[in-house]
């Protein structure tokens, strides 16, 4: 196990409503320069949680939110654009989210997100509305289903086979591919040939 | 058998299709790594017991967090925290460690991650060339399969040189005739981001084809499948081709049997019968010189246009960050600073644009101008050409060669509330410091905007300086 797996969580959603939240908002270019994945909860969303002068904004949902249990975030289409940076999912969740809901979420961000137990979750621009609509509410993820459930909503989501395997068990694939040496290492003899 | 280039590529690198149960298994021609996406997945393979298996095809460059100011008389960099350097340090540690070549500072081959692979012919057609950095999509100039990874991607080809990757979509992004004068492929990127929009290439593989694509220089190439990323597609290829052949001719990377190679990789082109999954049709000859307006890549137009009324809250909000309204001309934007460089911009053809313009001319009072070349090889021929006395007696800075201002993590930033005219590749809120303003355009628009003090049409400022 490399990370925690996800299974099925029930948790209220912290709506951010804005489009194309890229990955330099998620956890802004300075903070990379780390050599570990120590105090990024801190980063996450950094210069919309706090002012030019560094003081905390109090008052951003961000900050007033209680994170225990508000697990999911809900997001403008387009989440996670930009950089190939690994730090946004790795901040997301130690700021203490454990899946994204939106119309779309960027290719590489998403199998980021896959690789460390931040399920990504896409829904039709209707479900969108709705819970864009009604921050806070309860929703209930059950990835063995592959179901979003809220009030008498049950929505299908779809999660590629392997990456679905991946998370519910908290694997990351190094271990499967590293399985495959054999035929790696018969495909390179085969070029090399 | 009939395919698209992608396809070839893809099929020659693959050591096992998708199957029903896990997606393909590609192996990986050329890993580039740098010191910021890259200590966690050696963290990891230490933990686990791994060595990096091939670090062969493993090539390593310092570029993100260094600083482009020279040593101090203390003879020590500037960077710009202890972490940034200790970043630096980690990078030197792990290559020694695994044995991957690294382009450290001090040596002449050194540059961004998306330079030194093309000018050291390692960057080649057919290749499949990851990186944990988006902008890999840059090397698809060449014929290969560039796309940038995370960190724990990053981990897993340094551990068996090979992905797991579902078979992206193709698209072919066709330019109908040439472009006008003036007109560079920084303004035809910019003109397909903003026809895609920041997410119309997800899950697609861009192939840029038309007469326009031909005509590009391999810098022109370049800068082209740099910025396919911020249509959201994975990566942008060119079919290789003359122009492809005759760079990589002599470049010490390339295989020993060139012609061998070169007859070889004629056959990497999308056949006539090829389809694609999806098609776009730009016309070539009505882009002129491009600049954003937003927060985001596709919020582009041409430079006599105007600011459009914003479609949504979102758009609303990003043109009050900007400082700009509906209908204000593009021109019309003040500028406090000039970056010319990055991975996008930053080669010695956009430094030759820029050139051309600050010839004789100077940097408008109040205006920063910095030009910082993509590499030691670019920052070399430059001076070798004299573009650096150009700047300098502009009034502009000349820098070592970095990311510097694009991602602005190495201490080059604007400061709050600046308009940053820029040719790096993001417009993003605060992506070149807290509270900065980016405009997104060519090296020649930057310099035009430099010497205006506005943004302004480069066209206006052809030819010696009166």
């Amino acid at each position: 196990m490399t990370f925690e797996p996800f299974r099925t969580l029930t948790s209220r959603t912290l709506v951010l409503p804005e489009e194309n939240i890229d990955t330099d908002q998620i956890i802004p270019a300075r903070f990379l320069t780390t050599t570990d994945k120590n105090g990024l909860g801190e980063a996450a969303f950094h210069d919309w949680r706090y002012g030019p002068d560094g003081v905390l904004d109090e008052g951003h949902i961000l900050n007033s939110t209680d994170t225990g249990s508000h697990q999911v975030l809900v997001a403008g289409d387009n989440f996670g654009c930009g950089s190939s940076r690994e730090h946004a999912p790795w901040a997301l969740l130690a700021y203490g989210l454990r899946a994204v809901i939106s119309t779309s979420i960027a290719d590489i961000f998403r199998s980021n997100s896959l690789k460390n137990g931040l399920l990504p979750v896409v829904v039709s621009p209707e479900v969108h509305k709705d819970l864009l609509e009604q921050p806070g509410r309860e929703v209930t993820i059950d990835l063995d289903a592959e179901e979003l459930r809220f009030g008498n909503h049950v929505v299908p989501f779809s999660t590629e086979p392997f990456a679905r395997r991946c998370l519910l068990e908290g694997n990351d694939p190094l271990g499967v591919l590293l399985n495959a040496m054999p035929e790696i290492e018969a495909f390179e003899e085969g070029r090399a040939a | 058998m009939t395919g698209t280039l992608f396809e070839k590529v893809w099929d020659r690198n693959l050591v096992r299709p998708e199957q029903s149960d896990s997606p393909a298994i590609l192996h990986i021609g050329l890993h580039l790594v740098h010191e910021v996406t890259s200590p966690q997945a050696f963290q990891v393979l230490k933990e686990r017991g791994l060595k990096v298996r091939r670090p062969d095809l493993t090539l390593a460059t310092l570029d993100h967090s260094v600083p482009t100011l020279r040593a101090g008389a203390d003879g020590r960099l500037p960077y710009v925290t202890a972490q940034a350097e200790k970043q630096v340090e980690t990078l030197r540690a792990n290559a020694r460690e695994a044995g991957i070549e690294l382009l450290d500072l001090g040596d002449e081959r050194r540059g961004i991650v998306h330079l030194v692979g093309p000018e050291l012919g390692r960057t080649q057609p057919g290749l499949t060339i990851v990186c944990g950095d988006s902008h890999t999509s840059t090397h698809g100039a060449f014929g290969a399969l560039a796309f940038g990874i995370g960190t724990t991607e990053v981990g897993h080809v340094l551990a068996t040189q090979c992905l797991f990757q579902s078979k992206p979509k193709t698209m072919r992004v066709f330019f109908d005739g040439p472009v006008t004068p003036g007109v560079t492929a920084k303004d035809m990127a910019l003109a397909v981001i903003a026809k895609l929009g920041m997410e119309g290439g997800t899950g697609y593989v861009l192939e840029y084809q038309g007469e326009a694509v031909r005509a590009l220089s391999m810098e022109g190439r370049m800068t082209l499948c740099n910025l396919s990323i911020e249509a959201g597609a994975r990566a942008g290829m060119v079919a290789p081709d003359e122009t492809t052949f005759d760079y990589l001719r002599g470049r010490p990377g390339v295989p020993d049997d060139f012609d061998a190679a070169v007859a070889d990789w004629h056959a990497l082109r999308s056949d006539d019968d090829a389809t694609f999954d999806a098609e776009i049709v730009i016309d070539a000859g009505a882009i002129t010189p491009m600049v954003t307006f937003g927060v985001s890549p596709d919020e582009a137009g041409g430079i006599g246009g105007s600011v459009p009324a914003p479609a949504n809250d979102s758009q609303a909000a990003g043109l009050r960050y900007m400082g700009v309204t509906a209908g204000q001309n593009l021109s019309s934007m003040k500028v406090d600073r000039v970056f010319v460089g990055s991975c996008t911009n930053g080669r010695i053809e956009d430094l030759r644009a820029a050139a051309a313009i600050l010839r004789g001319r100077k940097v408008a009072d109040g205006v920063t101008a910095l030009i910082v070349p993509g590499s030691e090889g670019v920052k070399r021929q430059a001076e070798a050409e004299g573009l650096h006395e150009v700047f300098l007696a502009a009034g502009a800075e000349w820098r070592e060669p970095g990311c510097s201002m694009c991602i602005a993590m190495n201490g080059d930033k604007g400061a709050p509330g600046e308009v940053v005219v820029s040719t790096s590749n993001r417009n993003f809120r605060g992506r070149q410091g807290e509270g900065v303003r980016t405009v997104l355009a060519s090296p020649a628009t930057a310099a035009a905007s430099a010497v205006a003090g506005f943004v302004a049409d480069p066209r206006d400022y052809v030819g010696a300086a009166a």
